[in-house]
């Protein structure tokens, strides 16, 4: 194809995926059929609380990596990093390496020592060694924060793709589709419980790196594997030509942006190691030596994945071009189904999207069962019933329950959240993990001191720090990409808070801990013998 | 209390005197040692990254040979750095804190049974 051609295909990728709708819709169906009897096999073997919030622990370290990287690399990963690349170009790779360098945090600071010391939830780590009902009750309003700020991300991208995918511009129509996938996702939660979703993961991460793998190679091959003709193609199809090479196209303009870069950079390392329902992965598995082998994977997997994303985006820009792909209905959203289209025409343009669907479906119900688990286990079982209940069947009933309110709380956010940059969003879900839960789990592993006043200004203060600045940022107000176009409030300057509510989060769980006269040295030393040896640790359930 | 569910009734072992002994004292430095330093060089190495994003825009657009640029290239130093840490510190995981992580455990739980 001469690049007249593709120029005018991109035109018309649009009209032209609108001509295919049945197609997406069939491929998309497939793959909601499959994983649906998947999880209703799953549902015989989970009968007990162990069963519906850890699987049993009784994932492998490779199934359980899997199954991480498919919870992790969600539509901000897939969709929304190849499109910032394909835009902004160099800035948008930051995502992608602060994404994956952050899981080092989580490698040699939390994942095995978590799973030495918990059962399901956050709040079991900090119960060990503080008073368990204002800990917990914290460690669930932090976990449900960030869980929502992460469904609306998703619930964001879902709508933007259908828009994409069946032309469906109308808010009705794309409200529709995001209350569809809403309930499939409480489908899966509800009955498959984490082991039905562990599954849904392993599949959606497979099918999602395949699809990104075969499309690299595709881009590679036009370019006859050379990177440098491919940045020069990118660099020639944009707007600002090699600007996009190098940083500072999104966020080089003034000192502002400089800062809100940092700003950004610094949530993003800090936040995955404090996203619940990556907490939450390292319960499926028996042992913390299977905790350590999970992160091995997933930092494998990821990190190869991102290096697809750098192809993707600027073949994205070089094929499609950052022109088209703004005109296009899903805005920045839609460069990868649009390379796709490009590629492969309506076939791999369906295949792709529905690829994408399953990704947000998938990321949608780990977060729906890590919210639900959080409230029942943490808020109803431990502080209204105040740990005095017998009938476990009852809790798990409550976080089923949990599990359909969240998913329409998420039905409901993703429709005002329609439009935004998804990758922005999941990046502000990560600054409230960085700094309601980092700071907190952390100093419960590390630092004897640690009591609760130290946790609960920690949790609260991050949390309201975290979220007023949001609020008072430009992302809300004042401009014309913000959320609500016509308030204009404001007076904190930076979109991401994490410069700020990060390290006052730390300095409140420091400041605190030493106001409090609370001590608790003979139970800190169980847990740091527990945490480093496994000593208890709840075992696999074998049925 | 969620632990207690796992601890089995009656007196527990001595976690005082665990955390206190020998054995121990050497597996928590061994685990510091490493996780706590690697943490900080990691960290600075990757803030190092962004900070040159943010504030030397010219320097990171050099370019090294072809369209391929000093920051594409720091980007993928990232990505190897990354790689490389996880490698070490599962090698260090495996030959020195599982041995004596496995023979404390089978000795407090040898004592319990």
């Amino acid at each position: 194809m001469s690049m007249v051609a593709l120029a005018q295909a991109g035109v018309v990728a649009q009209s032209k995926a609108e001509a295919e709708p049945l197609l997406n819709i069939a491929i998309f169906a497939v793959f909601v059929a499959i994983t649906l009897v998947i999880v209703f096999r799953a549902s015989r073997s989970t009968k007990t609380a162990v069963d519906y919030y850890a699987a049993g622990h009784s994932f492998t370290g490779a199934q359980n990596g899997i199954a991480i990287s498919g919870d992790y690399l969600s539509a901000a990963s897939f969709l929304g990093i190849a499109g910032a690349i394909a835009v902004y170009g160099y800035d948008g790779f930051l995502y992608s390496i602060g994404f994956l360098v952050a899981w080092l945090v989580a490698l040699l600071l939390v994942a095995e020592l978590l799973r030495n010391t918990g059962r399901y939830t956050m709040g079991d780590v900090l119960a060990f060694r503080m008073r368990q009902r204002p800990v917990r009750a914290a460690a669930s309003v932090s976990t449900l924060a960030v869980s929502f700020f992460y469904l609306l991300a998703q619930m964001a991208g879902a709508g933007g793709l259908v828009a994409l995918l069946l032309g469906v511009t109308g808010k009705g129509g794309q409200a529709l589709v995001i209350g569809v996938v809403g309930l499939i996702m409480i489908v899966y939660v509800v009955i498959g419980g984490m082991r039905g979703t562990t599954w849904v993961q392993i599949i959606k991460a497979t099918l999602l790196i395949a699809g990104a793998l075969t499309m690299t190679i595709w881009v590679l091959a036009l370019n006859g594997f050379n990177l440098s003709n491919l940045l020069g193609d990118a660099a020639a199809a944009a707007p600002k030509g090699e600007a996009i090479l190098g940083p500072g196209l999104q966020y080089g303009a003034t000192a502002t942006s400089k800062l809100d870069f940092i700003s950004l950079a610094l949530a993003l390392v800090l936040g995955t190691a404090g996203l619940p329902h990556i907490l939450m992965r390292f319960y499926t598995v028996p042992t913390a030596k299977e905790a350590r082998r999970s992160v091995i994977w997933a930092i494998a997997l990821i990190g190869i994945f991102y290096l697809f994303t750098l192809v993707l985006g600027y073949g994205a820009g070089a094929l499609v071009g950052s022109k088209d792909i703004l005109a296009a209905p899903g805005g920045q959203n839609s460069a990868a189904p649009l390379l796709a289209f490009e590629l492969g025409g309506t076939l791999l343009l369906g295949l792709i999207a529905a690829v994408a669907f399953a990704t947000i479906l998938a990321v949608v119900a780990g977060l729906t069962i890590t919210a639900s688990a959080s409230f029942a286990h943490d808020i109803y079982a431990n502080v209204i019933k105040k740990g005095e209940m017998d009938d476990k069947a009852q809790e798990v009933r409550v976080a089923r329950i949990t599990a359909f309110v969240i998913g329409a709380l998420a039905i409901g956010g993703g429709i005002v959240a329609l439009g935004q940059n998804i990758a922005f969003l999941v990046a502000l879900a990560f600054a409230v993990a960085a700094s309601a839960n980092l700071p907190t789990i952390i100093y419960s592993l590390f630092w004897k001191k640690f009591n609760t006043q130290g946790a609960l200004w920690s949790i609260y203060g991050g949390l309201i720090v975290c979220i007023g600045l949001i609020i008072l940022s430009p992302a809300v107000s004042g401009k014309p990409t913000s959320m609500l176009k016509n308030a204009d409030f404001d007076i904190f300057p930076l979109a991401n808070p994490g410069l700020v509510s990060i390290p006052v989060a730390f300095f409140l769980g420091w400041l605190g801990t030493v106001l409090s006269k609370e001590r608790n040295d003979a139970k800190y030393a169980e847990m740091e013998v527990r945490a480093l040896t496994g000593v208890g640790a709840e075992k696999a359930v074998v049925h | 209390m969620s632990t207690s569910e796992q601890t089995k009734p009656g007196p527990g072992p001595d976690w005082e005197s665990i955390d206190q002994s020998a054995d121990f004292a050497v597996l928590r430095r061994r685990l510091r040692t490493f996780v706590f330093p690697m943490t900080a060089a990691f960290l600075g190495w990757y803030l190092l990254y962004v900070l040159l994003s943010a504030y030397a825009h010219e320097f990171m657009s050099t370019k090294v040979f072809g369209n391929i640029n000093v920051g594409l290239i720091f980007g993928l130093l990232q990505f190897a750095s990354t790689f490389l840490i996880t490698w070490l510190y599962a090698r260090h995981a495996n030959r020195n804190l599982d041995p004596i992580a496995d023979k404390i455990r089978s000795e407090i739980e040898g004592d319990a049974k």
